[in-house]
């Protein structure tokens, strides 16, 4: 008996976004007296970090820094409408959403600039950090902060952007499933190594690595933070995850997460990736999504690379040690018949 | 037409993109990590309201019942007990979720009427002052229930003499007077009949649980003449909207609050516990609080979907695929809930990141008495992507080629038809595979090394 090293890959397509009854979302952006920007929304952060990249999808487009918006979200009172968090749309609608409020925020600004410093809007720009300054005369420049004040104060003027994106309705044909389901798409290539114990069956996951080509990130950090997650949610769904270990009898199913297998720290593999970064034509600063799609080639790669490290092809998920086992009893039962042939 | 990526793999994130931004593209700190990090985060489920009730449902002890009689009365005795809600008590008892965006029937029993059609499935609920009450009478609960037979299996549901799930005499959900989700892409059979090789596979997947840290709930508050409904659903607007048609109330007495959310994974866009929560507060005038345990996460929220795959390819000699049948059943449970959109995700994808000219594909949303199934994460499309790059391992061992070989042969490239009659764009299968050949020090010969996502007739120059 002996432990057994493979290797498997898989490459995907993943599908940004949904479209059945027309796929919207909203936000709306005004400036405090002080500057900075509150962002309204009504969309869910599940932990990904929503939040986070809305703030910078804003600051980058009206200029000012990460630390000077406000993000509020999912109050149905207050937030234009949006759809929900899935599909990987989030980044892309609400994304789109928010940087066509700050445009027009942004417009606001630099009309009200454009009084103040006696220039034409076209002759402004933003320099990122919070200033207006006219294009060849960076001394010629007025703060944002000071701008939103004076709107306020001296001018009795709103410094606000609405916000609205929305991927059209597409109809499925239901003779021919001729249909428009997405708004663009990311790719994924995974490589996984693992080791079959012949003794045991149980299969040790020792790497899994990736390249994403997920348009542009706005937070790489994020990225990786789907990266990892998802490559091991991908090695969970392999390896251990049912709700019914022994089906067809739905009796047993588990109560807790002590009785719901999935891997623990011990268990994790190396991950590693590369990621490229094509920007898409319609997402905002052309990013495409990475939210759902880092589960998926974990999961072929792992069932591919344990047929070439023992030659067990297992169709069925999830890939248990009875399945692996029972898989060599039957190759050695095969191996043993075809030795025998010739004497027949 | 230029390829925009990097080459240098030195860094573990390559960009090609450059340009002046300052915001975009960087590493910032997230906005609510100190609050999550610090216990500073406020769930659903950390609320709490004076006055406030709590909601539990006695649940269905079988797979498939009729009910014949719910006897409350010992429950009535416990010291705490509020009220009880039943069926009678719920305006639009009947729904669909995905009613919003025109999907029909109306299908899920708020409370069920006469049936219960899965183990767990609610049949009433209790509204006590304390969760410890609420239990204790969900316990004295008496159901006086005739077993009726289950079906679990799928190729059993659909077979002639099956126990009925649906309330409208067989096992499918219809998708626009068609009994499946339908490809029909080329000529199928033609292809069959031009390939060298058949190769066939049967890919199956068990449910899954999402398994989120923080379990689905809701509070609903009576505010003023208005119900606010503190939630972690992942839509709040449609999680309002699917109450105001359950409730028969206006959209604009309902405020929905939500954004922070546990783990969601897919999990909570399922609308079950908002209207109950709300009818609880509406009837009695004060706040209610129906939260999962662990238990009720783990046995009765929806579950990934389990499938049962069938591909059929017609392969060439060089390992390129000219033609794929599918059949794909997927088992909702006794309620369809998101599955039937998810199908139509399936069916979409159902080709993988491959151009194959004639595609044929049927995808079945079939009832049965198990959990019913929702959206989870990659929602249609996950097992799809197993049964597709399990299957293309199957082709490249038939054809003598490798793995890679035979994917980089069937890639697809922008200006490709897809089967479902989109152009393909924004394609980087074929630079994203490259990129992790470097990644794994795997070389690739000159001819797939070379290959670019750019349109087949570019070089030609004929369009």
């Amino acid at each position: 008996m002996a432990k057994l090293r493979g290797t498997g890959m898989a490459a995907v397509n993943y599908p940004t976004g949904m479209n059945l009854g027309g796929d919207p979302s909203q936000a709306l952006i005004h400036a405090t007296t002080s500057g900075s920007f509150n962002v309204v929304l009504a969309a869910t952060d599940l932990g990904q970090g929503l939040r986070t990249v809305m703030a910078q999808v804003a600051a980058e487009t009206l200029g000012v820094p990460y630390d000077q918006i406000v993000i509020q979200t999912a109050d149905t009172d207050t937030g234009p409408h949006d759809m929900g968090t899935f599909a990987s749309r989030a980044t892309h609608r609400v994304g789109n959403a928010v940087r066509l409020a700050a445009i027009e925020a942004r417009e606001s600004v630099l009309r009200l600039a454009s009084e103040e410093l006696e220039v034409a809007v076209e002759d402004l720009v933003l320099d990122g950090v919070g200033g207006v300054f006219v294009a060849g005369s960076p001394s010629k420049r007025l703060g944002i902060a000071d701008l939103a004040s004076r709107a306020q104060f001296q001018y009795g003027r709103t410094i606000a952007g609405r916000g609205a994106w929305m991927k059209p309705k597409s109809p499925v044909d239901p003779e021919t499933g001729a249909m428009d389901p997405d708004s663009t798409q990311a790719y994924a290539c995974t490589v996984v190594e693992v080791e079959v114990d012949t003794d045991t069956g149980m299969v040790a996951v020792l790497s899994i690595r990736s390249a994403y080509e997920v348009g542009r990130m706005i937070n790489p950090a994020l990225v990786q933070g789907q990266i990892t997650g998802g490559a091991w949610m991908g090695m969970s769904h392999a390896l251990y995850e049912t709700t019914e270990p022994y089906y067809p009898s739905r009796e047993s199913s588990p109560k807790d997460f002590a009785g719901y297998l999935m891997p623990g720290p011990a268990e994790g593999p190396v991950i590693e990736s590369v990621v490229l970064e094509v920007p898409s034509a319609n997402g905002p600063y052309g990013i495409k999504g990475v939210g759902e799609m880092t589960a998926n080639s974990p999961i072929p790669a792992i069932v591919n690379a344990i047929y070439h490290a023992c030659g067990v092809r297992v169709d069925s998920l999830p890939v248990t040690p009875e399945a692996i086992l029972r898989g060599l009893d039957a190759l050695a039962a095969s191996t043993a018949s075809a030795t025998e042939e010739p004497r027949a | 037409m230029s390829s925009p990526m990097s080459g240098s793999t030195a860094s573990p994130i390559e960009s090609a993109i450059s340009g002046d931004l300052h915001t975009v593209g960087s590493s910032v700190e997230r906005n609510d990590g100190v609050g999550h990090v610090t216990g500073q985060t406020h769930y659903t489920a950390d609320l709490s309201f004076p006055g406030m009730l709590h909601l539990k449902v006695v649940r269905s002890p079988v797979h498939h019942a009729r009910i014949l009689g719910v006897d409350t009365s010992e429950a009535e005795k416990v010291k705490g007990f509020v009220r009880v809600l039943t069926h009678a008590d719920v305006p639009h008892n009947v729904y669909t979720i995905l009613g919003l965006i025109g999907v029909e029937p109306e299908e899920e029993f708020v409370l069920p009427v006469d049936r219960v059609r899965y183990k767990g499935e609610p049949i009433v609920a209790i509204l006590a002052e304390t969760e410890a009450a609420a239990y204790e009478a969900v316990a004295k609960v008496r159901l006086d229930l005739e077993e009726l037979p289950a079906v679990f299996d799928m190729d059993e549901a659909l077979a002639p003499g099956a126990p009925v799930v649906t309330h409208w005499g067989n096992n499918t959900f219809m998708y626009e007077g068609w009994p499946c989700r339908r490809i029909r892409f080329g000529d199928v059979k033609a292809g069959m009949a031009q390939a060298d090789y058949v190769v066939e596979g049967e890919y199956r997947t068990s449910p899954i649980e999402h398994a989120p840290l923080e379990t689905t709930g809701a509070i609903a508050v009576p505010d003023a003449g208005r119900y606010t409904v503190y939630t972690n659903t992942q839509a709040v607007y449609f999680s309002l909207d699917n109450t105001s048609i359950i409730l028969e109330v206006a959209p604009n007495k309902l405020r929905f609050i939500g954004g922070t959310v546990g783990g969601g994974f897919g999990g909570k866009v399922d609308v079950i516990v908002e209207p109950l929560a709300t009818l609880g507060a509406m009837l009695t005038g004060r706040p209610v609080r129906y939260v999962y345990n662990r238990s009720e996460e783990m046995q009765v929220s929806s579950t990934r979907a389990s499938e049962t795959i069938r591909i059929t390819d017609g392969v060439m000699a060089d390992g390129t695929i000219v033609a794929r049948k599918v059949v794909n059943l997927f088992d909702c449970g006794a309620y369809s809930r998101q599955t039937p959109y998810s199908i139509t995700k399936f069916a979409a994808n159902a080709a993988g990141p491959y151009t194959i000219p004639n595609v044929y594909v049927d995808a079945y949303c079939v009832y049965t008495n198990r959990t019913p199934t929702s959206a989870m994460r990659g929602f249609g499309v996950t097992m799809g992507h197993f049964a597709v790059e399990v299957q293309m391992d199957k082709i490249a061992e038939r054809c003598g080629l490798d793995p890679w070989t035979v994917r980089f042969r069937n890639a697809h490239r922008n200006g490709d038809i897809k089967p479902h009659r989109k152009v393909t764009a924004d394609a980087t299968l074929i630079e994203t595979m490259q990129a992790a050949a470097k990644l794994v020090g795997h070389e690739l010969p000159p001819d797939l090394a070379a290959m670019t996502s750019a349109p087949r007739d570019e070089l030609e120059g004929d369009r």
